[in-house]
């Protein structure tokens, strides 16, 4: 469904613009190379003379390092190298130094799963068995991996002496992170409500679960120039981190990206890439390392788990008077900011005049946590939105109206800081209110659950090249590694601003040393920012081909127009010459000046913030506290849908994983501190017989800041389904649920709690 | 110890490999064969992105030993395509965009064919179990379903 | 003068104020002056900040320019997915 919008609202003047190429659903440019096996991702790479490296790693959750002999495994045949922390530089910012301190243990491992010691060697299997051979002596320390206990006073401190800026008294040594938001007097709004509703929420620590484990391939000579092949959502950051921890400058380290097999803000880290570059250094020979599904889950980032007090105030018409949030979230051994993005969503859908969130961000003995989809916000907002539906609940009022009623909209002043633009979160829940869905009939222990949901989407730096070729087709150069179908929209803005058929473009995701830097591909930032920084550098070409067409014709540049992918003289008083196009400009390109091409450079700002609304029927098996998702819709503003396959795509498969994490989805530690369930079948994500269709209901309400009126839609569907599912599932058994994932015992504990 | 010498017939081409005993026949295909198609998301069966078919049956190639595929037929993703001609399976994934970041294609590719030489004409909810082997975590599905029973509506001649 | 509304947890860096006035005209003249008049704001905004002006959030740009009338508010750095 697209809307239009009325005359004089800022939709109006995105409406008149007739797109040719965007909006439209044609084949991706990589989809070939995907159903045929043919494309490369990150464990396919090989290079002669290849050696395989492993990883030893802790089976303790806290404990100090006493020493580390790896003189066994050095002395093992067909081994080449191996490296520990002594191996790379210390680094100045504590940032990176966390993430060093990751990749390889210095002086104390912080988790079960956290790396030592890594070995290179001929194979797999000599790697391996060289680890059995390392000798390390470790002081066990206790653990702990509960965010609650670790905030207590008795809990074992992780990083002893370090001190983190801004932490208020009263708080353990464990707290890095302190983060307060919000406007307005809170007694004031509590003191207006008709009814005050306060709960406690826990939510459990999720992986990304990309299906593709970590892989890197590694290469550096005695001249100390370097080269990774990696799968990655960012090859500059690569250069980057590992340039620096193995003390080289980025220079001489050139990284390129895979086809990436999932991400989802896992892959904005490095784990791998400095060890396999160290053991390159160290050995002299190519090294490749892919980490297992068991590392996978021991030690790449999972997400934080949350235990989050919120407080919402209401009157008996179902305005919202004050909304209050005490979020403390555990991101493992090392300082994060998930924390503060929960604080600053929470309640980022609603105009509110009294509210407050603070988040404390808590050490534990887990692995350290990852970006994951919009991090912070979907637990934030699960708890919110489970309170605001309870107070429609025990007020009678429609859920969504009261939303309606509430939400945030071109003026509001957010719960984070600044007064909002143009938003379309209105328009988002007016097509759930009208879409058949809500007024479809429910069966017996059949419940339904709604919930918004927020994210900021972001923008950053960004590098796009492009070059005219001589038969009048087009290269686009871009730095973002195309996780979602992003090769397919940046070829059609192309299209669109240079008038030309989708197919005379070709875009390629380059590495390091070809094209200027690019942030990580995060933040749902690549159509956006990578799209903008396309139109705009097919501006500087366009105007260089304008240039050529003047000078051929004898006119002034500033007397040529591009219209539908031609040079034309802007009117009878330029000139009377027929249009020459893009082909035709191309091919005489050596003549007239030589080769044509246009590039942007930038640090984007403009992302448009992005709203969803979710819809979901399930039903309870009061048996056995299964739940089924027996009908699932999803309304999201995409600004502007590129290729709107594929926002569809962002919506199902966001609202999927959200589904996982509402019921399924969680790590679990045991008392010895160690995971007990790092594989697919004991870790959960939702498989194809879990679900119904997923369906998508995109809006266009158009960002401002992007020339189509693009908004990221890659991180918002995550955010709803877990108030939706929590919802549905609390009025489908009959008690609020406030606790996920709902997994079929805690369901039944609760229906017999509230018997 | 000492290798094993395998013959099989892979995608239709004899192939012979040296394997050592504990090796999988996905190790083989991707290490020694160089058919990187099939790919390794867990290494225990789980998330079916090995997929390959075993004399015409679906496994999990990395369950499977390289030693096993001896005097057997081995067919990958890498052997559905005829030539320039994708097969409609192929087709029908990237008209429905059911593929984002295309780790778990080869598998559901390999998994669905063979669905479809058992079961020409299944239901939405047959397909949803054959294809519960097959983790994909980027799409939810919704848009592989829909290729799958839009391919096998065209495969029947409807 | 530029008012500049402050994340809640500052406060202790200010003596108490989330809003506070610096002479700007610039994201990076308000930064600087920012750090100048508050000295415990200056390795917060070191550290990274992004400013939001008129309801468009900025990472790093130090030449975007703020009018007297414009509404700034400082914010955390952030990252996505």
């Amino acid at each position: 469904m697209v809307t239009e919008y009325k005359e004089g609202s800022v939709g109006a003047e995105f409406n008149k613009r007739e797109f040719k190429v965007v909006g439209t659903r044609p084949p991706r440019p990589d989809g070939v190379d995907k159903v045929t096996g043919r494309a490369l991702f990150g464990a396919d790479f090989t290079a002669p003379g290849m050696l395989h490296a492993t990883v030893l790693r802790s089976p303790h959750a806290h404990a100090r390092i006493v020493s580390i002999d790896t003189s066994g495994a050095l002395a093992m045949d067909g081994v080449k190298a191996v490296v520990t922390s002594e191996d790379f530089v210390k680094q100045t910012s504590s940032g990176n130094q966390d993430t060093l301190d990751n990749c390889m243990a210095r002086g104390k491992v912080f988790y079960d799963g956290h790396a030592i010691v890594a070995v290179a060697a001929t194979s797999v299997k000599i790697a391996n068995a060289a680890l059995k051979l390392i000798k390390v002596e470790y002081e066990i320390l206790p653990h702990e991996t509960d965010v609650d206990a670790a905030m207590l006073d008795s809990a074992p401190v992780l990083h002893e002496g370090r001190k983190f800026r801004n932490i208020p008294e009263g708080n353990n040594a464990n707290v890095s992170g302190y983060w307060e938001f919000g406007h307005g007097d809170m007694d004031e709004g509590f003191a207006k409500a008709d009814i005050v509703i306060e709960r406690s929420f826990k939510t459990a620590a999720t992986h990304q679960g990309y299906i593709e484990p970590h892989a890197t391939l590694a290469t550096m000579g005695p001249d100390g120039r370097g080269e990774i092949w990696v799968c990655t959502q960012g090859q500059f950051m690569v250069r980057d981190l590992a340039a620096a921890f193995v003390g080289i400058e980025a220079s001489q380290l050139r990284v390129t990206a895979s086809e990436i097999g999932g991400g989802f803000g896992g892959k904005t880290t490095v784990y791998l890439e400095p060890v396999a570059l160290a053991l390159a250094k160290k050995s002299g020979r190519p090294v490749k390392m892919v980490m297992t599904r068991e590392e996978v889950f021991r030690a790449s980032g999972p997400t934080t788990s949350s235990s989050t007090d919120v407080k919402i105030g209401m009157t008996k018409d179902g305005r919202i008077t004050a909304g209050q949030a005490k979020l403390r979230y555990q991101g493992g051994a090392f300082p994060n900011i998930t924390a503060m993005l929960g604080a600053m969503t929470a309640f980022a859908s609603y105009d509110l005049e009294a509210v407050q969130t603070q988040a404390w961000n808590v050490l534990t003995n887990r692995p350290k946590q990852a970006a994951y989809r919009a991090p912070g916000a979907p637990m934030a907002i699960y708890t919110v939105e489970s309170v605001v539906d309870e107070l429609c609940q025990k007020l009678g009022l429609d859920p969504l109206e009261v939303r309606l009623l509430n939400a945030a909209k071109k003026g509001t002043l957010s719960s984070y800081g600044p007064t909002f633009d143009e938003i379309g979160l209105v328009a988002t829940l007016e097509a759930a209110k009208a879409h058949p869905h809500y007024a479809a009939p429910l069966g017996p222990n059949q419940g339904r659950g709604v919930s918004c949901g927020f994210w900021f989407n972001f923008a950053g730096n960004t590098s796009v090249s492009m070059n005219i070729n001589e038969d009048g087709t087009v290269a686009v150069i871009e730095g973002n590694p195309d996780i979602g179908g992003s090769r397919a929209s940046i070829s059609m803005m192309a299209a669109e601003e240079l008038g030309i058929p989708l197919e005379k473009v070709r875009t390629i995701v380059a590495d390091t040393n070809a094209i200027g830097f690019n942030d990580v591909t995060d933040g749902s930032r690549v159509t956006f920012a990578v799209g903008l920084a396309t139109i705009k550098a097919a501006r500087a070409a366009i105007q260089n081909m304008c240039g050529r067409a003047a000078q051929i014709w004898g006119i002034d540049a500033d007397a040529v127009d591009w219209v539908d992918g031609a040079a034309v003289p802007t009117g009878h008083n330029a000139g009377d010459f027929p249009p020459m196009s893009l082909a035709k400009i191309a091919a005489d390109s050596a003549k007239t000046g030589g080769p044509i091409a246009g590039h942007f450079e930038v640090n984007a700002d403009g992302a448009g913030v992005s709203f969803g609304v979710h819809l979901v029927d399930v039903e309870v098996d009061p048996e056995t506290g299964f739940t089924e998702i027996k009908r699932y819709t999803v309304f999201q503003d995409a600004g502007k849908a590129i290729h709107p396959d594929y926002v569809e795509g962002q919506m199902q498969g966001g609202a999927v994983q959200g589904i996982g994490w509402a019921l399924n989805e969680e790590y679990i530690y045991g008392e010895d501190g160690k995971l007990q369930n790092a594989g697919f079948l004991d870790y959960r994500i939702p498989v194809a017989s879990d679900l119904p269709m997923i369906d998508a209901v995109i809006l266009e309400i158009p960002n401002p800041g992007h020339p189509y009126g693009v908004r990221g839609v890659g991180e918002t569907g995550i955010v709803p389904p877990l108030a939706a599912v929590a919802n549905g599932v609390s009025h489908a058994a009959g008690v609020r649920m406030t606790e996920l994932p709902m997994s079929p015992p805690r369901i039944l504990a609760a229906i017999d709690g509230a018997k | 110890m000492s290798k094993i010498h395998v013959s099989t017939s892979i995608n239709g081409d004899a192939v012979e490999y040296l394997c050592e005993p504990e090796e999988t026949l996905l190790d083989v295909l991707r290490n020694r064969v160089g058919l990187t198609g099939a790919k390794e998301g867990c290494g225990s069966g789980d998330c079916g992105a090995c997929s390959v078919a075993l004399d015409g049956r679906l496994v999990c190639s990395c369950l499977v030993l390289a030693a096993e595929a001896e005097g057997k037929t081995v067919s990958t993703v890498e052997g559905i395509a005829e030539g320039e001609n994708l097969h409609v399976l192929q087709q029908k994934l990237l008209d429905h965009a059911a593929l984002q970041c295309g780790i778990c294609t080869p598998g559901i590719l390999i998994a669905s064919k063979a669905l479809l030489e058992k079961n020409p004409d299944p239901t939405e909810t047959e397909v949803r179990y054959w294809l519960a082997g097959n983790l994909c975590r980027c799409t939810g599905y919704d848009k592989i379903i829909r290729a799958v029973m839009d391919a096998a509506a065209e495969m029947r001649g409807a | 003068m530029v008012k500049v509304t402050l994340w809640g947890s500052l406060r202790s860096a200010t003596g108490g104020l989330t809003e506070v006035e610096v002479e700007a005209k610039n994201t990076g003249e308000m930064l600087k002056a920012l750090a100048k008049k508050y000295p415990a704001l200056d390795p917060i905004i070191e550290g990274g900040v992004s400013v939001a002006i008129d309801g468009l959030i900025y990472k790093e740009a130090w030449f975007t320019p703020i009018k007297p009338d414009s509404e700034v508010v400082l914010l955390p750095y952030m990252k996505g997915g």
